[in-house]
């Protein structure tokens, strides 16, 4: 067991889950929604390559791309912003039911067997070999992880969206008095994460091609948890809370002893529990825990 | 009538229509076919641990996507230990020992569901109840992925990945109606309580109830317990209703359907509890039958593709939060007295007296706290 190895296996995976927790953060930045259905998109991302197997590789992509950005869109029009101003409980709820919603309509509409999604297929492949195997997707991981966080932070330091999307995430209603286009800025939080979907579908059908309709949100839980405790109120310690939790899925998975590996997910889970038992207010958080109550 | 008598006659109402309501349904359940009465069954044990997610998440405001791990909990250990020890040895040969060799009756194993998934939630609620609420809610997912993956795989504690098998089908109507007017009870005496009041107070103000005294942390910790205690219990009743249970049974489907029955009937009262239960239960039953192809008075047919119940359960809880979020019930209690506004109402429109105010604590009540 190369150490080396398994470390790089894990930051390609920690970045893929990072890349879900950008969405997801800047959603909740903005609106305090925690978007379950994020993983939906992702799925649809999916089960779009799968549709589109036969067309050129690139059209396939564009498609993907079309269908998780407007398929966001279409999503805070209809389902949440209705909901605007709702307790985050019910938009929780709410983003819940969703999720439900659109996993039976996958489930209606390709049945409950795999679909293969692969269309990067060609990505499972040994790119350096020797004491250090590298596969191409790992390699393709590392680089979209690094291309979009680094566009996302430059997205937000330096052009003017970027500086409304942060006002409005630190003070929504004070963002809105004075005169940021509050709606431009939650339509692009959902445009940015349908853009994450899509990249994560077309590299994770690499490593798991069978698309099935709670494809999604097995990724989206973890993302989701690892936000959590890293702590999900900021940009980064979302991100980077999301990116240990992948980090340490792909180790567990190598550093397991055969007879536990079956107990994979249950380690994982009860980790992150006690980073949360012993950092409740994120683990990249402020030391001393708030007294006021946030969400 | 004098204010403290009218008080305890509200009081009554609130637990007397929840009550008459599960006896109705199992009284029309065991006038049924023995077929149809399970669908009864059904909506009763699903009454019982959707009062166990009321305790929790109608009294403290904070959503909990963890509570059915407490019912797998409840399902398995009665489940195992019912089983005869003779079948046991052959279907589940890698059983520790003390478990393969011990056989217990239906009424020690609910005692013991529920007390298996009161102690586990407690456990877990330690960490997370530090948590604040959509946090809280969000980490409670993380239990629930243990309890499946170990149920799933762990064979000495119970089948494994394999159903578990030949738990004597003990519930009937009757027995079900049993557990859930217990659950009902229980949930009634707790938001009666001083503790109950506590946590209700932290839901509506959370600075206020911490400025006059008020542990949140230890308050949402007791109700955590007490709605992980009912959730075993509805999974021994359950599992004692089929007779054979898989892992799956009581994962994310079973979340996601509880969840939308308590959301859909009202999260804020027990009666909104009871209504949601019950017809999205029946609901829920008659749409899975519809899958297979039901008879609608023998006019026509009606045969759903699979995935359709989950799709229409889904758009009823988005379209109920999007239009009506306190849920059917408003979020009400149960009452007569809308008689007496009623005539309250009239008689202010005649002399021009103040109405009486209406009480209802809503599912909105998450205090909306301003980002910093």
């Amino acid at each position: 067991m190369n150490v080396l190895q398994t470390i790089i296996d894990g930051i390609a995976l920690g970045a893929l889950y990072a890349l879900v927790a950008i969405g997801l953060a800047l959603v909740f930045g903005v609106l305090r929604l925690i978007n379950f259905a994020q993983g939906e998109l992702i799925s649809a991302g999916a089960y779009s390559l799968y549709v589109t197997r036969n067309l050129p590789l690139g059209a396939s992509i564009a498609i993907c791309f079309a269908v998780c950005i407007v398929m966001a869109f279409l999503m805070e029009r209809i389902a949440f912003r209705p909901l605007r101003g709702a307790s985050p409980a019910t938009t929780l709820v709410a983003s819940f039911a969703v999720a439900f919603a659109l996993e039976a309509v996958w489930l209606l509409a390709f049945g409950s067997q795999g679909k293969p999604g692969d269309a990067l297929y060609r990505l499972n492949t040994l790119a350096v070999h020797g004491s250090l195997d590298l596969r191409w997707d790992t390699i393709a991981e590392l680089g979209a992880g690094v291309v979009l966080l680094g566009g996302t932070a430059l997205l937000l330091a330096r052009t003017d969206i970027g500086l409304q999307m942060r006002a409005a995430a630190h003070d929504f209603r004070t963002a809105r008095l004075i005169g940021i286009r509050t709606n431009a800025v939650i339509s692009l939080a959902f445009v940015l994460s349908g853009v994450m979907a899509a990249v994560v579908a077309l590299l994770y059908t690499v490593q798991q091609p069978l698309v099935t309709n709670t494809f999604g949100l097995d990724i989206v839980i973890i993302a989701l948890i690892g936000a959590v405790v890293g702590g999900i109120d900021r940009l980064w310690t979302a991100t980077a809370g999301a990116f240990a939790a992948g980090f340490a899925t792909s180790v567990l998975a190598s550093a397991l002893p055969a007879g536990q590996l079956q107990f994979q997910t249950a380690w994982l889970f009860l980790l992150l529990l006690i980073a949360l038992l012993i950092r409740p207010a994120g683990l990249f958080g402020p030391l001393r825990a708030r007294q006021v109550e946030r969400v | 009538m004098s204010g403290a008598g009218m008080r305890h006659l509200r009081a009554l109402q609130t637990l007397a229509a929840p009550l008459a309501l599960l006896v109705i349904v199992a009284a029309i359940g065991a006038g049924t076919t023995a077929s149809t009465q399970q669908d009864f069954i059904t909506a009763l044990i699903s009454a019982t641990i959707v009062y166990g997610l009321y305790v929790f998440i109608g009294n403290s405001g904070v959503i909990s996507f963890g509570q059915i791990s407490f019912t797998a909990v409840g399902a398995f250990s009665a489940g195992v230990l019912t089983i005869p020890t003779q079948p046991k040895r052959l279907t589940m040969p890698g059983l520790w020992s003390f478990l393969a060799q011990h056989s217990i009756s239906t009424f020690p194993s609910l005692v013991l569901a529920a007390a298996l998934g009161a102690l586990f939630a407690a456990l877990v609620a330690f960490p997370l109840m530090r948590l604040s609420g959509i946090a809280a809610g969000i980490a409670t997912f993380s239990v629930l992925e243990i309890t499946y993956n170990v149920l799933d795989q762990w064979t000495k504690i119970g089948p494994g990945p394999n159903a578990l098998a030949l738990v004597p089908t003990t519930i009937g109507v009757w027995q079900a109606l049993l557990g859930a007017v217990f659950a009902a009870v229980v949930a009634f005496v707790y938001q009666r309580s001083r503790r109950g009041r506590l946590l209700r107070a932290a839901r509506e103000d959370p600075a206020a109830a911490r400025a006059v005294g008020v542990r949140i942390t230890r308050e949402r910790l007791i109700a955590f317990a007490i709605s992980g205690g009912l959730a075993g219990l509805g999974g021994g009743l359950l599992v004692h209703q089929l007779g054979t249970i898989t892992v799956d049974q009581v994962y994310l489907e079973l979340t996601f359907l509880t969840l939308a029955m308590l959301v859909i009937g009202g999260s804020g009262s027990l009666w909104g509890a009871t209504v949601g239960a019950l017809a999205i239960s029946l609901l829920d039953s008659w749409l899975a039958a519809a899958e297979n192809t039901v008879h609608v008075f023998s006019l026509f047919t009606v045969t759903l593709p699979t995935g359709a119940s989950d799709l229409i359960l889904g758009v009823i809880m988005a379209a109920m939060l999007l239009f009506r979020p306190q849920g059917l019930t408003g979020g009400a209690e149960f009452s007569l007295a809308f008689l007496s506004r009623a005539g309250a109402w009239i008689r202010s429109r005649t002399r021009g007296a103040p109405p009486t105010e209406p009480e209802a604590p809503p599912l909105d009540h998450v205090r909306q706290t301003e980002p910093h």
